[in-house]
């Protein structure tokens, strides 16, 4: 079992979402997050007063998957979220130890599928 | 003695009486005529006072479309939706001024006005009205208030027009592309159907009705946002690559309640206001009661229209449909009965939510629904003059519509201004949204679309420190 984290655009969130659908890949948990990176942020005028803003918002995704699942949306979130510029994201992958499902005590693959 | 005391007393009667009564008749004349003169200082009074009123009440509006426009739009074009709206109105106030009134009202020929055009410099002995009027701008010689109240209260129906086309090119305009054609959508465009229509021009000699601005404001509006709608394109993420329709979700429904309230309230200005004098207060009293019943059948309507083709009812569209009754009803609101007001009234809300679907399939992508309430109910509250019109309802001398007995007459002088004007605006439009999209461009980046124009074009949040998912 594995946890995938991507961060991405914010607008590219449809996109991605789409690409996840069409490979099948149907739960996450999407949240805002701010983040920086390569980017190096932008400025921000407020009443004549420059700010610079480094944080830049991002979503951030999560997903559980089992093995034969990891490459099929690691390309999902790829196809969806590229643009080629500077600020497209990354994806992490980790294992994951266990995964339970609340409603009936369900461990491991059977609670991510 | 007797005979003596009797003559001299008749002689004094005969000759001092009339005197005395002379010297009294023209104290009572004089003393009728002063009298005379303050009613009439009152009455003008009382005029001005109720077109100011019913002016501030329109000026009041522009809160209500920007919140009616702001809140349909994503968080992050808020800020970028409100200086537009803000600004709108000083670019209607100064062009205005300069020349759209004397365009719009001087005397002139058939087509546009000539006399007093530049900055409401000509001459004019307003309030004087009718045939004791004498200046150069005789179209408004109707209405016995001063000059500056006549123009004050025509500003913001001009700046009412360039604000509807705010909301339809939302999320994509750029900033400065919009303040030109604001600038002369009311300097120049405005002002020319205008006069065909309230300045003396070729509609209003035909006999073509327009009360407060179905036509001359609304749907002109309507007409000048759809060339801007079609130059401009969707905003990206409208559809999706097989063409379907995809939502893009207001982002406070709250302000969008608040400003469609504020707009049923400043129409309260718009209608009954048109009246531009008090008489008797019945005309008033009559406006404001098919203008309130319009729009609550127009707002029930678009309700059970949008519940049975959308399964339930969507606010968004129960405020659509309550503008949609209002711009209906806003031409024929001194023509008609109360009932036939209630009848336009349902008919525009369910047109309004058609036409919300129509457009949408059309890839016309219109994020406010700017297109559905001011164009197709502009058209369709001008044309039901022609079919709901009662001769001299409200003291008017219309003919009556197709439906009390008058046959197609009316109907189709309606028709033939609602496609002139629809002809001149949209053309004018094109070319001149054209023009700027040539020399200057209309539609921001790619780029500064998706990141939001509140930071490509002000360079600012809306609502800084709060997360938003988008």
């Amino acid at each position: 079992m594995k946890l995938i984290v991507a961060l991405i655009q914010p607008h590219k969130l449809e996109d991605v979402k789409k690409a996840l659908y069409d490979a099948e890949v149907y739960k996450m948990t999407v949240s805002t997050a701010s983040g920086c990176g390569q980017q190096k942020g932008y400025t921000e005028t407020y009443r004549g007063t420059i700010s610079e803003i480094n944080l830049l918002k991002k979503t951030r995704l999560e997903i559980a998957v089992n093995e034969d699942f990891v490459e099929p949306t690691i390309e999902a979130i790829i196809k969806g979220a590229k643009t080629g510029k500077i600020g497209d994201g990354k994806i992490f992958v980790m294992d994951l130890a266990e995964c339970i499902r609340i409603r009936t005590g369900e461990r491991g693959k059977k609670a991510i599928g | 003695m007797n005979r003596k005391l009797i003559l001299s007393i008749l002689i004094i009667t005969v000759i001092v009486l009339p005197l005395i009564g002379e010297e009294m008749n023209s104290q009572i004349t004089s003393e009728l005529t002063s009298k005379l003169e303050a009613i009439e200082t009152v009455k003008v009074g009382m005029d001005t006072l109720w077109v100011m009123i019913a002016a501030f009440l329109v000026f009041f509006m522009n809160l209500g479309f920007a919140m009616v426009e702001s809140g349909l739009c994503r968080a992050k074009n808020t800020v970028n939706i409100l200086a537009k709206n803000f600004i709108v109105f000083a670019i209607a106030s100064i062009s205005f001024w300069i020349i759209g009134f004397g365009l719009m009202f001087g005397d002139g020929n058939l087509f546009a006005g000539l006399k007093g055009l530049f900055f409401v410099k000509g001459a004019d002995n307003s309030p004087a009205v009718a045939d004791a009027y004498s200046g150069v701008y005789s179209a408004l010689n109707w209405t016995g208030v001063p000059l500056f109240a006549k123009f004050f209260f025509q500003l913001v129906f001009a700046g009412t027009a360039a604000t509807i086309v705010s909301g339809a090119v939302a999320e994509r305009i750029k900033f400065h592309a919009f303040i030109i054609f604001a600038a002369v959508l009311v300097g120049i465009m405005y002002p020319i159907t205008g006069h065909w229509i309230w300045g003396g021009g070729w509609l209003a000699r035909l006999g073509f009705f327009d009360f407060a601005g179905s036509t001359v404001v609304h749907s002109v509006g309507g007409w000048a946002a759809l060339a801007g709608v079609i130059l401009l394109g969707a905003r990206s993420g409208k559809y999706s690559t097989d063409g379907t329709p995809k939502p893009i979700m207001g982002h406070n429904m709250s302000m969008v309640t608040l400003g469609g309230l504020v707009l049923w309230f400043g129409w309260f200005g718009f209608n009954p206001g048109s009246t531009m004098s008090v008489g008797d207060g019945s005309v008033i009293a009559h406006v404001a009661v098919t203008t309130n019943t319009a729009a609550a059948a127009s707002i029930i309507s678009a309700t059970v229209s949008s519940w049975i083709f959308q399964k339930k009812p969507d606010l968004s569209m129960i405020i659509n449909g309550a503008l949609a009754g209002l711009v209906a009803i806003t031409a024929p609101c001194a023509f008609v009965s109360v009932g036939s007001a209630a009848i336009i009234g349902l008919i525009a809300g369910f047109f309004a939510v058609i036409a919300v679907f129509t457009w949408d399939k059309l890839k016309i992508d219109d994020p406010v629904g700017a297109l559905s309430v001011h164009l197709v109910n502009g058209i369709f509250g001008t044309l039901a003059i022609g079919l709901f019109a009662e001769d001299g309802i409200t003291g008017t001398a219309t003919g009556n519509g197709l439906f009390f007995g008058g046959g197609l007459k009316l109907l189709g002088i309606q028709a033939l201004g609602t496609g002139a004007v629809a002809v001149f605006t949209f053309a004018g439009a094109f070319i001149l949204w054209l023009i700027l999209k040539i020399i200057i461009g209309i539609r921001v980046s790619k780029d500064e679309e998706l990141k939001g124009l509140d930071l490509g074009e002000h360079g600012g949040e809306a609502y800084s420190g709060f997360q938003i998912l988008n």
